[in-house]
């Protein structure tokens, strides 16, 4: 069954909020801001939101978060994939749209955990939570792994399999610290190189502390509506082209398969069959990188190289602005901003691209940009493809 | 390398820590609150045995232990594990805020293969972090941390 080109679903509108350091506002407010600006970016107003889609680290989340911003929608979604949760609750709100069920959804994000939580997330307990971890996630959780240590095991193991190096993933790093020079409000924008990252302290061998995304406070939202809705619209539609998702395991990496493979591999492949495209296609790509390893993985199940070449791609300058594969043209979080999920951020920085509006990262004539969520412990994956053209 | 926190604990040599006076009294490590189709694991490690699940039907074997066989569905059945090992990939941990880990800081995370299939989650212990490697070989040792829960943790073999 084929979508007629009036129910399309599109983007007509992204914003961040204010970030990386957000100590006078409420998480709820970063929700606000962020979603006010997305509306006013669209050309809408709140009494046209008949959809809302967030998620946080509460039930009923989303049911909240209307509360606070006054909606009343019918159409609500807190699909929670961790990191990867926007690019599900945008391919789910591109359905609803399609489907007919909601004319206009936004989806926000906001986090204050740097105000409130400071900088131990990702070595702060046990793993998963100690004695505390949840049903079967006790069976990884009694050892001292911490966030961090579970990517070490990840990347630890692709050095085994392909050679990577240190050198390699460092590069990750430089690249998006790049990119975060020309993004005014990056939480970090000096220039670093490989000796810098491989200087750092080490965190969890293989990684060193600049290996590791930053913690931030921030939030972002977009809103979807209908092609023929945002025809009426004086912003630039961006069209959602197709998405799919994926999971391999929850908190217990024991129960990953391979741990040089990440759901990406499943989501992405699904995710470019329905947009009609291919990995060549892509002119400009916002990847999750929670970790320098994550993006290594995330380039090669995705298609953007073969398995085990993730290294030399990064090294040879593949991710940089002018490279094979311009990403996180932000600097991304391992420079820009983490605020703890950072998949709404992916969005925006794609819809940028594809309005012209990234400003001195800005990929000439970018018409297919692609935003890959990864949640948990490398545990989910979500790829999201945009255009600048109808399909 | 670090000569460890008071009361002499080495690299690699995670004990529970002893007392300090005038100190307040160490952490031990986290213990399970044992589920029921689990209080067999727990309790085998916590008497020095290794037990994983082996299916009824096809005989693949299975950790952490699930209601039902995950490759045909089968009824499943508790075995002795032979306690070896080959480490498929391990990190050594040089921050962690959590006690009593950060104790123990620099400590090696792993996960092992066993020599019947099931990779778990462990400590590598008996040795000094950076003697460890992938494809190690190492055999399960065993420290209760509770009155009926022990876990495995390994050592090179």
């Amino acid at each position: 069954m084929s979508t007629p080109a009036r129910r399309r679903a599109v983007i007509a509108g992204v914003a961040t909020s204010d970030y990386p350091h957000l100590p006078d506002f409420s998480e709820h407010a970063v929700h606000a801001q962020a979603a006010e600006r997305a509306l006013a970016d669209a050309g809408l107003n709140w009494a046209d939101v008949d959809g809302l889609a967030t998620t946080g680290f509460f039930p009923m989340y989303a049911t909240g978060v209307a509360e606070y911003l006054g909606l009343h929608p019918t159409y609500y979604d807190e699909t929670n994939a961790g990191g990867a949760s926007f690019e599900v609750l945008v391919e789910h709100a591109a359905d609803a749209i399609e489907a007919g069920v909601a004319e206009v959804v936004l989806v926000t994000y906001g986090s204050v955990q740097l105000s409130q939580m400071g900088r131990r997330l990702g070595t702060g307990g046990g793993g998963g939570g100690g004695a505390m971890a949840p049903g079967p996630a006790i069976y990884d959780a009694l050892w001292g792994n911490t966030l961090v240590g579970n990517y070490a095991l990840a990347a630890r193991r692709h050095m085994h399999e392909y050679g990577t190096t240190a050198e390699q993933l460092a590069s990750v790093a430089v690249t998006m610290r790049r990119h975060a020079a020309d993004n005014p409000m990056a939480q970090y924008r000096d220039p670093i190189t490989v000796d810098d990252v491989l200087s750092s302290r080490l965190v969890a061998d293989p990684l060193h502390k600049l290996d590791c995304c930053v913690i931030s406070d921030g939030g972002a939202a977009c809103v979807v509506t209908s092609a023929e809705r945002a025809a009426d619209l004086a912003s630039t539609p961006v069209y959602v082209l197709g998405g799919a998702h994926a999971t391999s395991h929850h908190l217990n990496l024991s129960a990953a398969a391979d741990l040089t493979v990440s759901p990406a591999a499943q989501s992405g492949p699904l995710a470019f069959e329905r947009a009609g495209i291919t990995a060549d296609d892509v002119d400009v790509a916002q990847l999750y990188d929670s970790f320098t390893i994550t993006v290594v993985l995330t380039v090669e199940d995705l298609g953007f190289c073969a398995k085990g070449e993730g290294g030399p791609f990064v090294e040879e300058g593949g991710l940089a602005v002018g490279g094979k594969l311009p990403t996180n043209t932000d600097g991304g979080g391992l420079s820009a901003c983490h605020p703890g999920m950072r998949g709404m951020f992916l969005i925006v920085e794609a819809v940028r691209q594809l309005r012209g509006h990234a400003g001195a990262n800005q990929v000439p004539d970018a018409s297919i940009a692609v935003a890959h969520g990864t949640g948990g412990m490398l545990s989910t994956g979500a790829t999201l493809v945009l255009g600048r053209e109808a399909p | 390398m670090s000569d460890g926190p008071a009361g002499g604990a080495r690299p690699g040599d995670m004990r529970p820590l002893p007392a300090v006076a005038g100190e307040r009294p160490p952490k031990p490590r986290p213990a399970p609150v044992p589920e029921p189709e689990a209080v067999e694991y727990w309790k085998a490690a916590h008497d020095g045995r290794l037990v994983i699940q082996r299916c009824d039907d096809c005989g693949q074997h299975q950790l952490y232990p699930r209601a039902r066989c995950l490759r045909c569905g089968g009824p499943v059945s508790w075995v002795e594990a032979s306690g070896r090992a080959v480490v498929y990939s391990y990190t050594v941990i040089r921050q962690n805020y959590a006690r009593p880990f950060r104790d123990w800081i620099p400590y090696v995370v792993a996960l092992v293969d066993l020599a019947e299939g099931p990779r778990v989650m462990t400590n590598i212990v008996g040795c000094d972090p950076e003697a460890v490697s992938v494809g190690m070989a190492v055999r399960a040792r065993f420290e209760p941390v509770s009155d009926d829960a022990g876990i495995a943790l390994f050592e090179p073999a």
